[in-house]
């Protein structure tokens, strides 16, 4: 074993039905270290620390521990935590009707549970120690989701664990609630805690991590010190490509913006749905992309959903080509060439079970009603259409979009709106955690679908993207439209400001 | 990328897949059935030409009894794949249903006089009007459950208590007796073709939601609101109205299946007509490897779990068990193709499958 390392896995392979996921990957983790994992979905990130905790048994490989001469095997979640190993995910996995001292101490057996004022007290010197601002006896669900992940990292740390693994942490948090995130990890990494940062987002790995390790395809790209690897060359080891990509982009950015003589596709006033946003006018002409921008809980997919009548319209007129239409339900929207790809993935974007055909075909077999269903070789052969124009990386049509990884569950989603053939098709956060390339495929097709004549709004948390891709922005703040963007006033501090205006008059 | 991803070939992968395969779960059991009674007594499968007190050639035999009484089962089935399906629940009411619909059936054959010398309506009117009247319940069931949000077994808890008390009462708890030779066709055979009538009104059920699933959108609008009704509703998609229908589907099998029923009897007897009938038609979806909490179905393999159940419980009669520990018996080899068919055990016996024959592809692949 390599001085000061307090883990060590060698040789690891993982084979699933029909994809090898690991082929030998070898991975160190150092005593006080911050180790960033990265690697686009499907790189095999996931599967590497599902084997380390136990979750998934690896074919062959070894894992070495500090402490322990020979290598250890470890079978099982609780295994991997007698050895110290202790895993945050990014859905928060405890319970919400407890107590937060409650959750920190469910499932330690020994009585841990039974002197309640002993359990509180020390529950509270760790929340002290550590610097969480929560009252052990407060009801989990009652905090907010940052402190929630804290909670969860305590309970962690309080495990005696010497390696703490964080997958993706960070992607519910908003900026403030993520440095406080950091400096609980820079506490845990000056007490010796060897802690394995999985993110998709490049700023927190640069700010926060020690070194880096790639992962492409499931084999090792390399291990580097965060110093000697500067972004575009991290970002060109995860695609295993050189990337001026991003560059080309800007340049199609003045094409897009100059549609100031088309007539508006879409045309809102005084929209309001159930949701508690103030009234809003909104329009986008043909070509155009434009976007929502604001905070986390501003309301900017408020707006979309209800001009898709996802949840209940409760007042307002909405022209679509300049004809009064009324669009109460989604389907409404649907059948005015309307396409709305939902935020939530997982929840209100997939069908799990079915195949990637399935669901590449659902929303147009909607649209085309009960009585008239495809055959399958038609379904086939619009997925398969699909499958290749946006290179989606299924075993086979059949497959379940469920066992695909987040980025390409994405694209599938996108293949379903698109073959509905929409003039106007929303994106709200088409590129939340899905891998750097992904997102780059994403933003292109839409600045190339606008060049076509449609019309998209786009809704991204990472401002870059915006001003990549739209020409306009509408900003919002608490729930309401405070300001519109364009031309020149597209610049990171102008939406800042436009965001924040608020408390400087 | 196209190199980590391995095609599954030979004898290995295509066991592996036959393993997976929904299906493989009811025929494995009916063979298993099979092989059993061939074992015990080969007797069991002779069918054997009769004739009827009327001199019409009849076939009989326990095959015989198998399609017979199966039939109802399966085509109960099939409605309850598609509630089961969408919202991820069962309809416990069914055998309340059919004391109804078989009920309404008789009241319109009868009119005032519960034993009439001339039928006072044609059967098709009977027929119809059970099938609005079961479509009714049907629609009271899919309410609770659709718009209501009541737990589908909460929901139909109401009718199962309420059922056969209402049925009772159409008739004013008369017991009336259809002297029609006619109306026997239906439940037993129609004069000429040996082979048992429900055997064909399953046939046709089967063909009838056969095209459906094959020329609407049916089965990917009803799997889609099992799976997911929130995405379902942002395609487009009414899960309430898709949960409802489906309650609905769910009465016409329930008309069909009580019709067939009364038919055997010429009459009805409310506290015992179709009793737990509602236990096998969603042992029979189960049967099939299909999720009772909802999503994607098989239908095909639901339909021929109806039959294994009726295989079942003409085998355990065959032996010789008496009624009243059928139950028992049944519950046992119901306990072990449950656990057989479920994904855990499969998934080993998969693997299990793979070490036996594991050594042989593993070389070959190197």
């Amino acid at each position: 074993m390599r001085e000061k390392a307090v883990l060590e896995m060698r040789n690891i392979y993982k084979t699933f039905p029909g994809v090898k996921a690991l082929q030998n990957v070898d991975f160190t983790l150092c005593e006080g270290e911050i180790h960033a994992l990265m690697g686009e979905n499907g790189a095999g990130k996931s599967t590497l620390i599902k084997v380390l905790t136990g979750v998934y048994q690896k074919d062959s490989g070894s894992v070495y521990m500090k402490g322990h001469g020979k290598p250890i095997l470890i079978r099982s979640p609780q295994e991997a935590q007698k050895y110290g190993i202790s895993t945050v995910y990014q859905e928060i996995s405890l319970c919400p009707n407890l107590s937060v001292a409650e959750n920190m101490y469910i499932g330690r057996g020994e009585g841990a549970l039974l002197n309640w004022k002993q359990m509180n007290e020390s529950a509270g010197k760790i929340l002290k120690s550590l610097g969480i601002a929560v009252k052990p006896e407060q009801q989990l669900a009652s905090c907010s989701l940052a402190v929630q992940q804290m909670v969860a990292i305590a309970r962690a740390v309080d495990m005696e664990c010497k390696v703490l693994i964080l997958d993706e942490p960070t992607s519910s948090l908003d900026e403030s609630e993520v440095a406080k995130l950091f400096k609980l990890m820079r506490d845990l990494k000056a007490r010796g805690v060897g802690i394995i940062f999985v993110t998709h987002f490049l700023d927190q790995v640069y700010e926060v991590c020690d070194k880096i390790t790639v992962l492409r395809d499931g084999t090792l790209v390399g291990e580097y010190e965060i110093s000697d690897l500067p972004r575009v060359q991290l970002v060109s080891k995860m695609l295993g490509k050189e990337l001026d990509d991003m560059a080309d982009i800007k340049g199609d950015n003045s094409a897009a913006s100059e549609k100031t003589n088309e007539p508006p596709v879409f045309e809102a006033k005084g929209l309001c749905s159930t949701e508690g946003i103030k009234p809003f006018d909104f329009y986008i002409r043909k070509g155009e992309v434009n976007g929502f921008t604001g905070l986390l809980g501003s309301g900017r997919s408020e707006c979309v959903r209800a001009i898709f009548g996802a949840d209940k319209v409760t007042g307002g007129q909405v022209k679509m080509g300049g004809k009064s239409v009324k669009i109460t339900k989604p389907i409404d929207a649907m059948k005015q060439g309307i396409a709305y790809l939902a935020e939530d993935r997982k929840r209100d974007g997939i069908v799990g079970d079915l195949s990637v055909r399935d669901n590449i075909i659902l929303a147009l077999q909607v649209k085309t009603g009960f009585f008239k269903p495809f055959s399958k070789a038609k379904a086939t052969e619009f997925a398969e259409k699909y499958i290749k124009l946006l290179d989606i990386k299924t075993a086979s049509v059949h497959t379940p979009i469920k066992s695909l990884s987040g980025g390409n569950q994405q694209k599938v989603l996108l293949a379903r709106w698109l073959l509905t053939n929409p003039q106007y098709l929303i994106l709200d956060e088409p590129t939340r955690g899905i891998d750097v390339g992904t997102k780059i495929d994403i933003q292109k097709l839409v600045l190339k679908l606008a060049s076509e004549g449609m019309s998209v709004t786009f809704i991204s948390s990472e401002t870059d993207e915006m001003l990549r891709t739209c020409s306009r922005l509408v900003v919002m703040r608490d729930r309401k439209v405070v300001g519109e963007l364009s031309g020149d006033e597209l610049t990171q501090n102008m939406i800042m400001a436009t965001i924040a205006g608020g408390e400087e008059a | 990328m196209s190199d980590r991803y391995i095609k599954e070939k030979g004898a290995a992968g295509f066991f592996k897949s036959l393993f997976r395969h929904q299906i493989f779960i009811p025929i494995a059991a009916l063979l298993l059935l099979a092989i059993f009674n061939l074992i015990v007594d080969p007797s069991f499968f002779k069918i054997t030409l009769g004739y009827s007190s009327d001199g019409y050639p009849v076939l009989s035999g326990n095959l015989m009894t198998i399609i017979d009484y199966g039939s109802e089962l399966a085509i109960l089935a099939i409605g309850m794949t598609l509630v089961t399906a969408a919202s991820g629940g069962q309809d416990i009411s069914v055998g309340a249903a059919i004391a109804i619909s078989g009920s309404v059936v008789l009241r319109v054959l009868c009119g005032t006089d519960s034993r009439p010398e001339v039928l006072q309506a044609p059967i098709i009117v009977a027929f119809l009007i059970s099938c609005v009247v079961a479509m009714l319940f049907g629609a009271f069931n899919g309410t609770l459950v659709a718009y209501f949000k009541i737990q589908p077994m909460v929901a139909t808890l109401i009718l199962f208590t309420a059922g056969r008390s209402i049925a009772a009462w159409i008739n004013n708890n008369e017991l009336p007796i259809v002297s029609d030779k006619t109306f026997t066709y239906f439940g037993g055979f129609i004069p000429g073709v040996p082979i048992p009538t429900p055997f064909f009104i399953a046939l046709l059920c089967m063909a009838v939601i056969a095209l459906a699933l094959k020329f609407t959108n049916l089965g990917l609008y009803v799997q889609s609101v099992g799976i997911n009704e929130k995405s379902s509703r942002l395609n487009g998609l009414n899960p309430q109205m898709i949960k409802f229908m489906t309650y609905v589907i769910l009465g016409l099998c329930v008309a069909v299946a009580g019709f067939i029923k009364v038919s055997r009897l010429s009459s009805i007897n409310y506290s015992v007509i179709a009793k737990d009938i509602e236990m096998d038609a969603i042992l029979a979806v189960a049967l099939g490897g299909n999720a009772l909490s909802g999503g994607k179905f098989n239908m095909t393999a639901s339909i021929l779990g109806a039959y294994v159940i009726q295989f079942l419980t003409t085998t355990l009669y065959k032996m010789e068990v008496q009624s009243a520990a059928l139950s028992a018996y049944k519950a046992i080899v119901v306990i072990a193709l449950v656990v057989l068919s479920a994904p855990v055990v499969r998934e080993k016996l998969t693997d299990l499958w793979k070490k036996i024959t594991g050594g042989k592809a593993a070389k070959s692949q190197a």
